[in-house]
Order: C-alpha cells, then sequence, then structure tokens
C-alpha cells in the first residue's frame, strides 16, 4: 500500500471509536478538522453547546493526539438548530469561542430548510468570520440542494467575504458548476450510500481537475466511513492520477485553506511521554 | 519548589523570537492596566491575549536557535505558551471567579495555564474556588490536565483523600510522579497511600500487567518512616512484584487511561 498523508477537512470525531483513529492513522491520516455540528438529537440550551465546544477545543484533541493525528475544529450554531430559539443565544458567545487556538474556520454554517431564522444565522456567523479573520465551511443543504447553493451564493455575496475564505461543502454533480464558478473551495463528501462515492469523485476530479477541491469524509454518527478519504486516494492512483495531485487534494488544498486561519499547527509534539510514527511527515506539510 | 516568575519570564523571554517578545511585552502590560478597565463592555484586551497566547508565543515563536537559549533554570512549565499565559495572568490578578469563568471557557491549553497560575497569583485566589478548579481537572482523563493540576497549589491545599486518589490516578493514566509537587514530603509515611499502591500493584501482577515503575518510588516514600507499623509488617509489603494471588490472573484491571474507581474507599477513614 502506497504511503499517503491525508487531512481530512469534515470529519465529526466526537462519534468515533478509538479503533476509528486506529484506522485511520494507518491509512495515512495525520490532520483533521471536526465541525461543530448537530448531535442527531435536539440540543436544549446554549451550555448544551459550550460542553461540546469544550470537548472540540480540549478533549477531541488530545483523544486525536493520542494517535498522532492533529486535530483543530471550526466552530459556529448549525443551520438544523438556528430554527430553534433555545439555541440562538450561542451566537452572542460565539465572538469570544471563535478566538481560541484551535479555531481555523467558522463553521458548519449554512441552509438546512431554507428558513428566515436560517438566513439570520448564516448572516451573521459570514460577519463573525469577517471579524475575526477566519474561513467559513459552508454547508450545501441535503434537500433542495441547487436552489440553496444559489441561496448560499448570494448572501455569501453579500457577506463581502472573499471567495477564497470559503469552502462549499457536500457538493456533488449537480452544484460544481455554479459553486465552481463562485470561486469558492469545492467540497465533497464521500458516503458509503449518500453524497458522494469515490468512482463519482474521480469523474469530477477528471473534469474539474484538482484545484479548489476538498474530499472530505464527513463521517459522524450516521451510516459513514472516516476511511473514505483514503478510498479516494486508491481510486485516484488506480485512475491515473499521479502521486502528487493525490496529494495535492487530499493534504495541500486541506492546509492552504484552513492555513488562511493562521492558527493551523501541524508539527506539534505528541503529548509528554507518548511517541508516534509520522511527525516528520506533518512538519513537511508546510 | 516554586520557581519565581521573575526566572520563568527570563527563561520565556530567551527562548522567544524577536515577534513574539515583543508581543508578549505588550500583552503583559495590557494585563497589568486590567483593573483600570474592569467596567468597560465586551471581553477585556487581556483576556483575548490569554486566549491568543498559543499563536503568538507556541513553539513556532522560539529563536531559530529553538531551545539554545533556555536558561538552566527554566524548569516546568516549560511549553512557552504555558509560560505566557502564567505571566499574563499574574499581570492581569484577576479575581477568583474571573478565574473560574475562564477555566470554564478556556481550551485545554487555556485550563492548564490557569492550574499552573494558581501558586503565583498575587493576591492568592479564595480557596475553595481555586480547589473547585484543580478538583475539576483531577476529574478529567486529559493528561495534561491532571498533570497541571498537581502542582504546588494543590500539594499546599488537597486533602490527604483527595491527593491519595491524584497520585494513583497519575500511575493510572500514565502521568510521571515527577509532575506531583511536594510527593516527597506528602506521600513520606502515609500508610493509607501506602496500602493503595500495595492494592494497585497486586491487581496489576494479578491481571499479569507490568507495575508502573513509578508506583516503587512512591511506595518506598509511603512506607517511611512508619514501616514497623504500616501495611509492610502485615505481611503485604514485600516487593509489588511478588504480590499476585494465585488463581486471580483472570481479574479484571483498569486499563490506563481509565479512571480510578470512584467507589473505592480507604480501609483507614482516619488520617494516619
Amino acid at each position: 500500500m502506497i504511503a499517503l498523508r491525508i487531512f481530512d477537512p469534515h470529519i465529526h470525531m466526537t462519534s468515533r471509536t478509538t479503533d476509528d483513529y486506529a484506522a485511520m492513522h494507518a491509512a495515512g491520516v495525520r490532520a483533521l478538522v471536526e465541525p461543530s455540528f448537530w448531535l442527531g438529537q435536539p440540543r436544549t440550551s446554549p451550555a448544551s453547546f459550550y460542553d461540546y465546544f469544550d470537548s472540540l477545543l480540549g478533549w477531541e484533541p488530545f483523544r486525536a493526539a493520542q494517535h498522532g493525528i492533529a486535530h483543530h475544529c471550526t466552530l459556529a450554531l448549525n443551520p438544523k438548530e438556528a430554527n430553534d430559539p433555545r439555541c440562538t443565544p450561542v451566537l452572542d458567545a460565539l465572538p469570544r469561542y471563535l478566538l481560541k487556538d484551535n479555531v481555523v474556520a467558522v463553521g458548519e454554517v449554512g441552509y438546512d430548510a431554507m428558513t428566515p431564522a436560517e438566513d439570520t444565522a448564516l448572516a451573521a456567523q459570514l460577519q463573525l468570520a469577517r471579524e475575526h479573520g477566519l474561513p467559513a465551511l459552508v454547508h450545501t443543504p441535503h434537500r433542495d440542494k441547487l436552489a440553496g447553493l444559489h441561496r448560499t451564493l448570494d448572501v455569501l455575496r453579500e457577506s463581502g467575504l472573499p471567495p477564497e475564505h470559503v469552502v462549499l461543502d457536500h457538493l456533488n454533480e449537480t452544484t460544481l458548476g455554479a459553486a465552481s464558478d463562485s470561486g469558492c473551495w469545492l467540497g465533497f463528501s464521500v458516503y458509503p450510500d449518500t453524497k458522494m462515492d469515490p468512482e463519482r469523485m474521480i469523474r469530477i476530479l477528471r473534469v474539474h481537475g484538482t484545484d479548489r477541491v476538498l474530499v472530505n469524509s464527513a463521517a459522524d454518527w450516521g451510516h459513514s466511513d472516516p476511511l473514505k478519504t483514503r478510498h479516494v486516494g486508491d481510486a485516484m492512483l488506480a485512475a491515473g492520477f499521479g502521486e502528487d495531485e493525490v496529494d495535492q487534494v487530499l493534504w495541500r488544498n486541506p492546509v492552504a485553506f484552513y492555513g488562511q486561519s493562521g492558527r493551523l499547527v501541524l508539527d506539534s509534539a505528541p503529548p509528554e511521554g507518548q511517541s508516534y510514527e509520522g511527525n516528520s511527515i506533518l512538519r513537511g506539510g508546510e | 519548589m516554586l520557581t519565581p516568575l521573575a526566572t520563568l519570564r527570563t527563561g520565556l523571554e530567551l527562548r522567544l523570537g524577536a515577534g513574539a517578545r515583543a508581543w508578549l511585552h505588550q500583552a503583559l502590560a495590557t494585563a497589568a492596566d486590567a483593573p483600570h478597565h474592569v467596567n468597560e463592555p465586551g471581553l477585556p484586551p487581556w483576556e483575548r491575549d490569554f486566549a491568543q497566547a498559543g499563536r503568538q508565543c507556541g513553539p513556532h515563536a522560539l529563536r531559530p536557535e529553538g531551545e539554545a537559549g533556555v536558561a538552566e533554570a527554566a524548569v516546568p512549565p516549560r511549553d512557552p505558551a504555558d509560560t505566557a499565559r502564567v505571566l499574563i495572568l499574574h499581570a492581569a490578578a484577576p479575581d477568583t471567579a474571573t478565574l473560574a469563568r475562564l477555566y470554564e471557557h478556556g481550551t485545554a491549553a487555556e485550563r492548564r495555564a490557569v492550574l499552573l497560575a494558581l501558586p503565583h497569583l498575587d493576591p492568592p485566589p479564595e480557596r475553595e474556588g481555586a480547589l473547585t478548579l484543580v478538583e475539576d481537572a483531577l476529574r478529567t482523563n486529559d493528561t495534561r490536565l491532571v498533570a497541571a493540576a498537581l502542582g504546588p497549589y494543590a500539594a499546599a491545599h488537597l486533602d490527604a483523600h483527595q491527593w491519595r486518589q491524584a497520585v494513583l490516578k497519575c500511575l493510572f493514566t500514565g502521568v510521571p510522579l515527577s509532575a506531583v509537587a511536594g510527593l516527597e514530603h506528602r506521600a513520606a509515611g502515609d500508610g493509607e497511600l501506602a496500602r493503595m499502591l500495595e492494592d494497585y500493584a497486586r491487581e496489576r501482577t494479578a491481571a499479569g500487567r507490568e507495575v508502573p515503575s513509578d508506583l516503587h518510588t512512591a511506595l518506598d516514600l509511603a512506607r517511611f518512616p512508619h514501616t514497623a507499623e504500616g501495611p509492610a509488617a502485615q505481611g503485604t509489603g514485600t516487593d509489588p512484584g511478588a504480590l499476585a494471588a494465585p488463581g486471580t490472573g483472570g481479574a479484571e484491571a483498569p486499563e490506563a487511561g481509565e479512571a480510578p474507581d470512584s467507589h473505592r474507599t480507604p480501609r483507614s477513614p482516619q488520617e494516619p
């Protein structure tokens, strides 16, 4: 198996096991970004968000480091819970959390059901991204995706956030064209059954090329697979892409996108008393 | 022993590059000015600096020659961002409620800095409030927090039961006992600690697992100077490695990383 270095730019490790961490490291994953999202069941107060943010800023990076993986996060009120007035006060606390060293973007923001409440939360959080000099991870809706993308692009234009500071995520064949024309980074989530799969990803890479493309597993508490990034790398090699192109998509592109935050640390030492392979590989990522 | 703040600051400044050093000077000046801005709206500027210290004074901010400038006196905290945050906290002299807020809303690195700063603060924090933070950190399984919690403040203020549990937790989670401030003083002649360490050694041995080497160090301390009265005199104090009870090899022992069993209670609730 060819050694690849992999940066998963979107994965919810809070929902994953230590077996996943070990398998990811064995597959070549050396860095990841965990966006804050919903937990599969509703939160009922802002305090639930604070505990979740604390986990993304403390416990989960600790778990990841034990497996030789650098962990960063993005923080936001997610689109689904932007509709719940019990949760929206978290917007007032976000400025304090967005200062934290490990936060490399605002996200996931975007649309779920395209409601006025989602409009408000999206615009407010894009403004926070501008104020904090952070990129934004923008989720495109699973239902009515193309219309949702166009509405997202309208709000992005109004926000004044430069397109190179935005990744549009969960794209597919129907949304690639408009997303690419916008100048934003292009995120693709590769799943076992839904979203994208490795073969379709190869077809998109053949047509679009490897520039501005991020591939993620978006693995979470549902049916998903944290090794999908590796599967795409293997599929690229099998389809005739060179190792440099695989490295661009699976490592250099996410490093370039999240590196715009100025907060990406990929050569951090392992926890005291522990060592792991691959530290030198991480250092080579910059 | 508590390293004087001036020594910590000198050690840090020797290590930092020019840009980071200038940032630190500005941050300390801003923090020293904090008491004059307590009633202003929004997040105080010094708290922003406290949050951002990792990317201003992290390992990447060290001089190119790296550790060459480290004075011998530059003892822990060795992470430059830890030291920078401790210095900022000292300069800002926050009250205990502010400390608690910074800890509660802090990253692991910020929480570590609050814990490391406790013995340095002037005025000192209120004991109950500060111990709440130490106890919170000791409940976690994040070894960086557990180690930071067991500094000179814990050595001076944790009660005997909490302190013994913390020592045992270090052995469980792989935190070297060199992180425990005042170990020699507090462990000396602590028969209950000796009993807990011996039980743990027996549990590990029965499961066919290695006994942490640090355990022997602590056990030697705990047995002295009450060896004649302690568990050792009752036939359980021989080499813990030889304590495996026949036929108990299948017993479940905690894995490294597990929290100590909170239901364990000392046989003798009285202080030794």
